[in-house]
Parts: C-alpha cells; sequence; structure tokens
C-alpha cells in the first residue's frame, strides 16, 4: 500500500473565480470584442515554419524534445535527417509558400543563424519575420533551470539573430514549447512582445509579467506536420484535410467584422520531404483561393490585433 | 490487494433478461462532455505525476485550458444543433472557476455528474475520510451551484481506491460510469445502496481516440457510426446504451468538428433511438430491470 496523503492533499488555496494563476485572466472566446483584421479580413493565415538544431551529442534534459536523437551515440540517422530539413527541405517550403503569396513567421534556433547564415538571409529576403526558438534543441526552459541562466540564453538567442537579421525579434517560440514559471517575465523583459508556447486559444489573448505586457500567440500543436504526420502517422491526405476542415469551420466562424487566426505549424525536416509537400500546397490552393484571408506575419497580426485591443 | 474487484457477477450478453427503453428506442444515447480543470502546479500524489513534463507543464496545461475557454462554446453550439443535451462529468472545482461554463450548460437542461473535483487531484492513496470528503464536496457544490442532486460519478482522471464505489453509492449517488465490462447497464455489488454502472465507453472517448489511438477526425466520425449502427440492429432485440464521451479541449479544435457534427447528426437522426442523460437511463434501469438482471446474474468461480 502507498503511503497515507496528507490532509492537505484537500486543501484548494486557489480554488477560486477564474484561472489558477495570474498569468492571463480567464477569457471565453465569444464573449470577447470582435477583432477587425485589415481589409475585413476573416481569417489571418500564420504560417510558422522552425527551423531547428538537434545537436549529435543532445542530453535530451529534462525531457526529449519531440525530434530528438533516439539511438546510441552517434545517432547519424536522426541528426541528419533533422539536418534535412535546414538543407533541402525549407527550400521547397519557401517555393511551396511564395507561390501562394503567404510569408511566413519562422522560429529559428540561434545555432542555425550562426551555422547557416546563408538560410536566415534567404528568410530575411523573402520579408519573413523571424523569431526566436532558443540556442537549440537541446537548451530547453524549464522550471528547474536556473533564472540568470535563463535570462543568459534569451539574451544571447535574440543577439545572435538580431545579428543575423538586422533587427530585434519580436516574437518568441521556447524550444519544444518549453517554459520555466519566469520565462514570460524573462521574455518581456527582454523586449520580446508575442509568445507562441501556449496552446489554450485561438486568438492572441495578453498575459501578465513581471516586465509589462506581453501577448500570447495561438501557436498549435494541433495543426503541425509533426504532430499529424509524424507522432500521429496520419497520411499526406489526412494533413491536408486537417488542415482544410481547421480552415473551414474558422472561416466560417469568423465575419468581416470579428476575425479569427488560423496558425500552421511546419518543420521542414517533416513538411519538406518530397511525398509531403504536395499537402501542404493543396491546402494553401483551398485556403487562398476564398476571399478574405489575409497572410500575415506573426508581428503585423499582432499590430492589428492591438489596434483592436485599444478601440475596445 | 485482490484479484477481481467484485463489482459484478457473470451475465453473458445471450443470457440475460431483456431491456425495453422508453418509447420502444432501441439505443439509448448519451453524450457525456468531461469539463475539467487541470491545476498548473497541483499538490503532488506519490501514485501518479500530473503532467509528462517538469511543472510547469505549459503545453499539457494550456492544451487543456483551451477547452473551456474556446472548445467547450463550439462544442455545445454543435450539440444543440443536434438537439443533443449534455451529462456533464464533471471536475465540481469548474464551478468555481468557470461557473459562466456551468451556467450555459444548465440553460441547455445539461446533466451534472462528478468527475471529482480536480482532474489533477487523485484518489489512490486516501483514507476513508478523505475520500468521503471529495464524494461530500461534489455532491454539495454541485447542489449549491445548480440545483441538482448528485446522482452520477466517474472518478477523477479514473483513479480509485478498492471502497470508491461502496462509498459513493453508501452517499447517495446512484449510478457509475467506471466499468467497461459491458453494453448495458448493470447492477454494481456494493456494501450499501442501489447502484447501477452506465455504459460510458473508452472506445469512443474522445481521449483515448485522438490522444491514445492517434486517430484523424474523419476516421473518428467512420467509428461513431459503426458503433452507433450496431448497437441499434442489436437494440431491436433488447435495449443497447451507447455513450459518446467528449472532451472540449480535443473535439472543440476547429479541425474536428465537422466530422463530429456529421456522426452526431446521423446519430440523433435516427427514430428508434432515445436521446438520454445518464440519470435518465440510470434511473429507467433501475426501476424497470435492475431487479431482473440481479437474479440472472451468476456468481463467479474461484480462480485457482
Amino acid at each position: 500500500m502507498s503511503q497515507p496523503l496528507p490532509d492537505d492533499y484537500l486543501d484548494y488555496p486557489l480554488r477560486r473565480h477564474g484561472m489558477d494563476h495570474d498569468r492571463y485572466d480567464w477569457s471565453m472566446l465569444p464573449k470577447r470584442p470582435p477583432v477587425r483584421w485589415p481589409g475585413r479580413a476573416r481569417i489571418a493565415l500564420w504560417v510558422v515554419p522552425a527551423l531547428e538544431w538537434f545537436p549529435l551529442d543532445m542530453k535530451g534534459q529534462p525531457f526529449k524534445p519531440p525530434g530528438a536523437m533516439q539511438t546510441a551515440y552517434p545517432d547519424l540517422r536522426h541528426y541528419t535527417l533533422r539536418d534535412y530539413g535546414n538543407r533541402v527541405g525549407i527550400h521547397r517550403v519557401m517555393r511551396a509558400l511564395e507561390r501562394h503569396g503567404v510569408p511566413a513567421t519562422v522560429a529559428v534556433n540561434a545555432a542555425v543563424a550562426v551555422r547557416y547564415p546563408t538560410l536566415l538571409e534567404a528568410c530575411v529576403q523573402r520579408g519573413w519575420e523571424v523569431i526566436g526558438h532558443g540556442l537549440d534543441m537541446d537548451h530547453l526552459h524549464h522550471g528547474g533551470l536556473d533564472p540568470e541562466r535563463e535570462r543568459g540564453w534569451i539574451a544571447q538567442s535574440l543577439e545572435i539573430l538580431t545579428r543575423a537579421t538586422g533587427a530585434r525579434p519580436r516574437g518568441w517560440l521556447s524550444p519544444a514549447k518549453s517554459e520555466s514559471f519566469a520565462t514570460p517575465d524573462l521574455l518581456a523583459g527582454a523586449g520580446i512582445e508575442y509568445v507562441c508556447d501556449w496552446v489554450n486559444d485561438d486568438m492572441p489573448y495578453p498575459m501578465r509579467t513581471t516586465h509589462g505586457p506581453l501577448v500570447a500567440m495561438p501557436h498549435p500543436i494541433d495543426i503541425d506536420d509533426a504532430t499529424i504526420l509524424v507522432a500521429n502517422h496520419h497520411t499526406e491526405d489526412d494533413f491536408r484535410d486537417a488542415l482544410i476542415d481547421q480552415f473551414d469551420l474558422l472561416y466560417r466562424e469568423a465575419s468581416e467584422d470579428d476575425g479569427r487566426v488560423m496558425a500552421v505549424s511546419l518543420h521542414p525536416w517533416v513538411i519538406g520531404q518530397p511525398y509531403r509537400i504536395g499537402a501542404l500546397e493543396q491546402a494553401l490552393d483551398h485556403i487562398v483561393r476564398h476571399r478574405g484571408v489575409w497572410a500575415a506575419t506573426g508581428g503585423a497580426i499582432l499590430d492589428a490585433w492591438r489596434a483592436c485591443q485599444a478601440q475596445a | 490487494m485482490a484479484r477481481d474487484p467484485g463489482f459484478y457477477d457473470y451475465l453473458p450478453y445471450d443470457r440475460r433478461p431483456v431491456i425495453r427503453w422508453p418509447g420502444g428506442a432501441r439505443v439509448a444515447f448519451w453524450v457525456a462532455p468531461n469539463i475539467e480543470f487541470y491545476e498548473l502546479n497541483p499538490p503532488r500524489n506519490p501514485a501518479r505525476a500530473p503532467w509528462p513534463r517538469p511543472a510547469p507543464d505549459v503545453q499539457n496545461y494550456s492544451y487543456r485550458d483551451y477547452g473551456n475557454r474556446v472548445g467547450f462554446w463550439r462544442m455545445l453550439e454543435t450539440m444543440r444543433r443536434c438537439h443533443m443535451r449534455g451529462s456533464v462529468s464533471l471536475n465540481v472545482a469548474v464551478c468555481e472557476h468557470h461557473p459562466e461554463v456551468i451556467a450555459a450548460c444548465a440553460e441547455n437542461g445539461w446533466e451534472f455528474y462528478s468527475h471529482g473535483t480536480y482532474n489533477t487531484r487523485y484518489l489512490m492513496g486516501m483514507t476513508e475520510a478523505q475520500e468521503r470528503a471529495v464524494i461530500q464536496d461534489s455532491i454539495d457544490t454541485i447542489r449549491r451551484h445548480t440545483g441538482q442532486k448528485l446522482d452520477g460519478w466517474l472518478a477523477p482522471a479514473l483513479t480509485y481506491t478498492e471502497r470508491t464505489l461502496d462509498l459513493v453509492a453508501e452517499m447517495g449517488l446512484t449510478y457509475v460510469c467506471d466499468l467497461f465490462h459491458d453494453d448495458q447497464p448493470g447492477p454494481v455489488k456494493v456494501s450499501r445502496g442501489r447502484l447501477v454502472s452506465l455504459p460510458y465507453s473508452l472506445e469512443m472517448n474522445d481521449t483515448i481516440v485522438y490522444n491514445v489511438n492517434l486517430v484523424s477526425p474523419r476516421r473518428y466520425a467512420d467509428i461513431l457510426k459503426r458503433q452507433f449502427d450496431r448497437l441499434y440492429a442489436e437494440g431491436e432485440a433488447s435495449g443497447t446504451v451507447m455513450c459518446i464521451p467528449l472532451h472540449p479541449y480535443l473535439i472543440g479544435q476547429p479541425y474536428r468538428l465537422a466530422a463530429f457534427e456529421e456522426a452526431l447528426a446521423y446519430i440523433t437522426g435516427h427514430d428508434r433511438v432515445w436521446l438520454a442523460t445518464g440519470r435518465e437511463i440510470a434511473a429507467w434501469f433501475a426501476e424497470h430491470h435492475f431487479d431482473a438482471f440481479a437474479a440472472a446474474s451468476i456468481p463467479v468461480g474461484e480462480a485457482p
């Protein structure tokens, strides 16, 4: 038999109206003031490829992020397959997005910017927005991380991206969406305006930090090539259908006076395979032939959303 | 520890009394949305970690939170369009955290039953007094916030002690959703009280379907229709039960809703289906069939 539980296991000090923390307020999507996108678009289409580097000697602490090395060292098969995304796959993604007039917001491990500066140049040339994505996939932000160390990782990541692109990143996606309790505070303190780790909404919403406001952007784990194609083992057609069904419902729910965000999370090592890229292209064909689709970067969506909040 | 939970005798599907549902329905159909609250940083139960990642597990916490902020409201509209009431499997602390969600359910005539206090507070390791306190909290909180008498129970996060079902029966609840041994209701052998086991189904549960079996939304719709078709056919001879347990954070994702609505409309569009709540099915069974089922049950032999 296990030890009996202490009686304070039945204490609920945070049982109250709203959330069990102060990071953000309880808010119901259908009860909010409407958000009007530029051109009265119904859908802000936000495509977010991640450029990742998984070190060959990764420790995977405190957990293995999705995409981590799997075999005994040296795991050449997983190392090189992830790197395929940065060499080949991303170029198929670039062509697919360009053909549909869709800009990307690319989340970049700082290691990628240092290792492959020409890749960052190619992103910047296309007018893509570059957002922070930590140092690499083996530097996970988590509750056991010393805050000063975490602050240093964030500062270093942002400095590297600023140097590589000539612009200070406005957004941040933590590697594996993993945060410490302090991450949003540290991000806001480093000048970050929006964070992409939280998956509790389909729209931007305000967060509270020790360094002023931060906006949570609705970056998904469901509408994600690695989730659907790798983790769930679905087919390329299933992925296309998921994107189309996601879009169709959001499009119906939205109006010219109250738009929605449709966010798509991509990993070039997944979607950039020759047999898969067509699924993304077919879904984009479907999406961009609708009236009222505004393909935008995260920063542009943030600005439009903020303008509506100021009016409301 | 026991080798057999001891909650039911053997009653084979081909040798049991006939169930007749009201209005000559073949299937008693119910939908059980799990309205839940998962805490960001709950106290530790040594038997189970609340989250797969170290605290704060931002990804998994916020995924669940999506259900209350966003998914619930879409699921509600989908069910309204199909004229389907929910029987809410409720972490009762949602009454305090999100009374707006509770009010929306109540306005639509939904039933509330208990799924514990939080989905991050587990029953394993509780003393009898602690477990009684949890059940009493559910009875009192549901009564206070909804005016309903608590009738049903699904243990929080499917966690138990050996006495859980005895205690809920003794404290006046009438049905449990924790046993998955049948497609028809049946008597539960408890020390005091009269307790019905109501088929709930993990096979149809969107958590199992999406998070464990990793199926696609269109495939889930196909699964639901196949399940219904067979239970509808078999229900001509003796009434069956079909439950769809839902979680708004899963079914309320935009890309999953249209396929689900198609399946729900298909099921509710049949003539001989009783669109019921858990309490209604359990009460009908208790009144009309419980004693016959108990009498027909065959005690199980002692395993070597």
